[in-house]
């Protein structure tokens, strides 16, 4: 369901397949693993890119799997692939090294969330939206979504438009809201120039742990509510 | 001094009356039964437009002022007004559907507040403006118009340039700093475009859950819910 492999200083995680990708416990849990391995195989200059296959980018967690407990048993398995993807986010947001989204396809809900986590996020324009279903699906929004949306999205009316309208949002208007960094014309140009950004950035050759508390220190909102501590280091290079 | 009809699928509160339009108590109390009214009344669909000349010149300061001597009762009533005008923000950020503000003349002080606590702000552009008077008063903000003001606006220099400056923004101006989302030529067509935004967003609100649409509302302003003392929680209805 998810691949890594290196290619030069970067780090490529697949979500692959052409099906939604849904954040159900397996792929959480790969990702999770996957992201282990970065983090122990993690060098100055290392980067991660993201990215998946087919039309979907992911399609959020797996609301199916959810509800094949029942009623009773849908609060606990929803709750279950909120925490799971809180330690992701967590992660993401603790990683020594810069990270890079090449949304290739529909990105919603926990999906959005996922591309939302890395520091960077290219998208390709021919298709796809960015896209909180959660109003349309008749969901409230965990808590770390809503704390990622403010870090991440400045404007109160593109978050507005994100979570009281559930915008299906394409890349070009996704840039212009200050969603997303850059739009390309296709999902292999979107991956393309995430590979070129990412060798720009590894070039930089920066310590990952002072990459890592920077970034961490820059969204503490979110922090507090991820329960995530940055620390100080000083390790100067003069 | 406050009307409540039924248009479509938008409820259309007014605000008629004399001159000046402040907000007193008997004001906030017939814009909180008209909103309570509303939440009494709506469907999957609804959308609330507040309008009209209401959005004028703030807290009504003469009554405040008419306690008497010594600035105690003054203060007491400017509290009460405050308390007030606080239940009404709380009503309208609670409320199960969309909310428009169709501002048709001057918006200062509580009047701003009132309208920047709405979804969306339509103004017209040929007269009134925006302007929270406070420093030119002698009155600093209370903690929830603040917090209000750091939810809604996003730039430090134009919150700076509302707060700081005490600036007078008209329409145009408005929608370049961020504050509002259309300008229009007239009341009237103020008013239209509300009317016409109401209905359209009714028909996306037509599947949503309003309870569902508050609350995502409410978690959207966590800062302003906490000045509030106003909850949000987690609902989970869904439907696949």
């Amino acid at each position: 369901m998810c691949t890594l492999e290196k290619r030069g200083n970067i780090f490529l995680l697949t979500l692959v397949g052409d099906d939604e990708h849904r954040l159900s416990p397996n792929l959480i849990g790969e990702i999770g693993s996957a992201l282990s391995q970065v983090r122990a195989e993690a060098t100055r200059g290392s980067v991660l890119v993201t990215t998946g296959q087919g039309k979907f980018f992911s399609n959020g967690f797996d609301l199916a799997w959810a509800e094949s407990a029942g009623s009773n048993g849908l609060l606990h398995r929803l709750r279950h692939m909120i925490d799971s993807l809180k330690l992701i986010v967590a992660e993401l947001l603790s990683l020594p090294m810069p990270t890079i989204a090449a949304v290739s396809g529909h990105a919603a809900a926990a999906g959005f969330v996922l591309a939302l986590s890395h520091d960077y996020i290219l998208m390709r324009k021919d298709r796809g939206v960015l896209y909180m279903s959660e109003l349309d699906i008749g969901l409230t929004l965990p808590d770390y979504f809503m704390a990622l949306l403010r870090e991440k999205i400045q404007s109160p009316m593109a978050r507005r438009d994100v979570v009281l309208q559930a915008a299906k949002v394409k890349a070009e208007a996704a840039v212009k809201m200050g969603i997303i960094d850059s739009a390309h014309d296709s999902a292999a140009e979107a991956l393309e120039a995430a590979l070129r950004m990412g060798e720009k950035l590894a070039a930089r050759n920066w310590d990952g742990g002072i990459y890592a508390d920077i970034r961490k220190s820059s969204f503490p909102e979110l922090c507090v509510v991820l329960g995530l501590q940055s620390k100080t280091s000083v390790t100067a290079r003069l | 001094m406050c009307t409540l009809e039924k248009r479509g699928n938008n409820f259309l509160l007014t605000l008629i009356g004399d001159d000046e339009h402040r907000l007193n108590p008997n004001l906030i109390g017939e814009i909180r039964s008209a909103l309570s009214q509303v939440r009494a009344q709506a469907k999957r669909g609804s959308v609330l437009i507040g309008q009209g000349k209401f959005f004028s010149n703030g807290f009504d300061l003469a009554w405040a002022e008419s306690a008497g001597s010594g600035s105690s009762g003054f203060l007491h009533r400017l509290q009460h007004m405050g308390d007030g005008l606080k239940a009404i923000m709380v009503d309208l950020l609670s409320l199960p559907m969309p909310t428009i503000a169709a501002v048709s003349g001057h918006a200062a002080a509580a009047g701003f507040m009132l309208a920047l606590s709405h979804d969306y702000v339509l103004m017209r552009k040929d007269r009134g403006v925006l302007y929270m008077s406070e420093l030119d008063i002698g009155l600093t903000l209370p903690d929830y118009f603040i917090a209000l003001l750091r939810e809604k606006i996003q730039s430090p220099m134009v919150r700076r340039d509302v707060v700081l400056h005490a600036a007078k923004v008209k329409a145009e101006e408005a929608i370049k700093m961020g504050i509002i989302d259309s300008a229009h030529d007239s009341a009237a067509e103020t008013l239209e475009a509300a009317l016409r935004m109401g209905e359209k967003l009714a028909l996306t609100a037509r599947k949503w859950d309003g309870g569902v649409y508050a609350e995502i509302r409410k978690s959207s302003f966590p800062e302003l819910c906490r000045v509030l003392e106003l909850q949000s929680k987690t609902i989970v209805t869904p439907r696949l």
